[in-house]
């Protein structure tokens, strides 16, 4: 019978904290950069220019039909020696946060593209021609009028999708990042306590997405009302 | 004021204006009707360029509203529509609304804006709902808030989409004496619509479109009282019956 021994996660703390704050940097800024970038795709895919929606259609399907690790593995592999061709930087810098962040932020961002163009398909047109008899430009009727609306509709999506991707910044364990997840690994493995560090690791997961699920559906709810 | 010189639309086979023509000048307030599908809201649309047509022209105020380097922007901005479902932007206040297309489109300040904006709503009789969001509002009063948004832009005309078709029946008058006292104080204005009472009181001239064309084009009296094709006289008594 296996035996549990905790006893080494209290020490572990401070390591796991920063690995966590890494976590939560990589989060932070695919959500933001994904929703920026994923917003430009969604406008290009609708803009009715036939060369930038091609390039904004392909482009989400790509992303969207690839694993999310072998992207990760492609900017690891990739960034490195592209950073140091082009900007002189020496290849053996550190680059895997900045390869991540990357990685996470374009990836995300093909699936922000459907979230949001799916947000504003859902404002009536009415409300573009409202704009432009008003003497809008067709960016000024977007940008005041369609996606402040859509992006209100939007906002439970939005964020469920940004949990997703808070799981899946554990998937950085491929370069080795300390994050959460590989800072817990590594306890784990030096002390020999890696089921208890997997299972600690994986109940904070769970609280903290768990948790964020029910405050969306809070705001969700309260919307609706 | 506003010029309509043989206009044409159609949306592949489907021909959706035929040989329009017709001539507005300042002040005249004009009622267009006709049975839906008639291409009267379409026809409408083009004056301000928001139906593009591919035959004959529009002129408003000298501008040629299908030369593709009119800037049509800048004439929207001066040409106040109102539209049958309003339209207020949802997701701000009624204050906001009436500022938004002042402060982005003509540069004034918001100080100058909300002045404006008030002295408007305060004309469509709902200053006390400036803060207010569109939802919290009855039919009527959006569609007077949507009518005070575009005469904030100091508007050389006005375009009215069917402005009473989605309303209940007791909202009807509120829009329309605002619409009236518009006239009065002699806006050029199109109208669609099937009030008929509206026609009556203020219209100078109606128009009759059926099947994407014009049909008649008469000063009001002569349009209630002799019809000449016998397609009006169908409508009018149909209209009329209640």
């Amino acid at each position: 019978m296996y035996e549990f021994d905790w006893s080494s996660i209290p020490g572990a703390l401070p390591f796991l904290w920063s690995g966590m704050m890494l976590t939560l940097k990589i989060t932070v800024v695919a959500v933001s950069v994904g929703i920026i970038w994923g917003t430009l795709l969604a406008l290009m895919r609708m803009s009715g220019i036939k060369p930038l929606s091609l390039f904004a259609a392909s482009y989400v399907n790509l992303f969207r039909s690839i694993p999310l690790v072998l992207v990760l593995l492609w900017f690891f592999l990739l960034v490195p020696s592209l950073l140091s061709n082009f900007f002189n930087i020496p290849r053996s810098s550190d680059t895997r946060l900045v390869s991540a962040m990357v990685a996470f932020a374009l990836f995300e961002a093909a699936f922000y593209a459907e979230i949001i163009r799916s947000g504003i398909r859902s404002i009536p047109k009415s409300q573009v021609a409202a704009s432009l008899a008003l003497g809008m430009t067709y960016a000024q009727a977007m940008r005041l009028v369609i996606l402040p609306q859509a992006f209100r509709n939007m906002v439970p999506l939005l964020l469920t999708q940004g949990i997703i991707l808070f799981q899946d910044t554990s998937l950085v364990y491929v370069s080795a990042l300390a994050d959460f997840f590989g800072t817990a690994y590594k306890v784990g493995d030096r002390d020999g306590r890696l089921v208890e560090l997997l299972l600690f690791s994986g109940a904070v997961y769970f609280i903290i997405c768990f948790s964020a699920s029910l405050l969306v559906k809070h705001f969700q709810k309260k919307r609706v009302s | 004021m506003i010029s309509i010189r043989n206009v044409s639309k159609h949306y592949g086979q489907f021909q959706v204006l035929t040989d329009c023509s017709t001539e507005i000048k300042k002040g005249e307030v004009i009622v267009i009707c006709g049975p839906s599908g008639s291409g009267k809201s379409t026809l409408i649309k083009c004056v301000n360029g928001l139906e593009p047509f591919q035959q004959g022209e529009i002129i408003v105020k000298d501008i040629s509203v299908g030369d593709p380097k009119t800037n049509l922007s800048k004439l929207r901005a001066h040409v106040g529509m109102v539209f049958q479902n309003f339209e207020l932007f949802p997701h701000m206040s009624i204050i906001d609304n009436l500022c938004i297309a002042q402060t982005q489109v003509l540069g004034r300040s918001r100080e100058e804006a909300v002045t404006r904006g008030l002295k408007l709503l305060e004309r469509v009789g709902l200053s006390i709902q400036a803060d207010k969001f569109p939802g919290q509002l009855s039919g009527g009063q959006q569609q007077r808030v949507a009518i005070a948004r575009a005469l904030a832009m100091d508007p050389i005309c006005m375009l009215f989409d069917e402005p009473t078709s989605a309303l209940d029946p007791e909202m009807v008058n509120e829009v329309l004496d605002v619409m009236i006292g518009l006239a009065q104080e002699g806006m050029t204005m199109m109208v669609v619509t099937h009030e008929m009472g509206f026609a009556r009181k203020v219209a100078n001239r109606v128009i009759f479109m059926d099947q994407g064309r014009i049909i008649e084009d008469a000063p009001k009296e002569d349009f209630f009282s002799t019809p000449r094709s016998e397609r009006a006289q169908q409508f009018l008594s149909k209209i009329l019956q209640h």
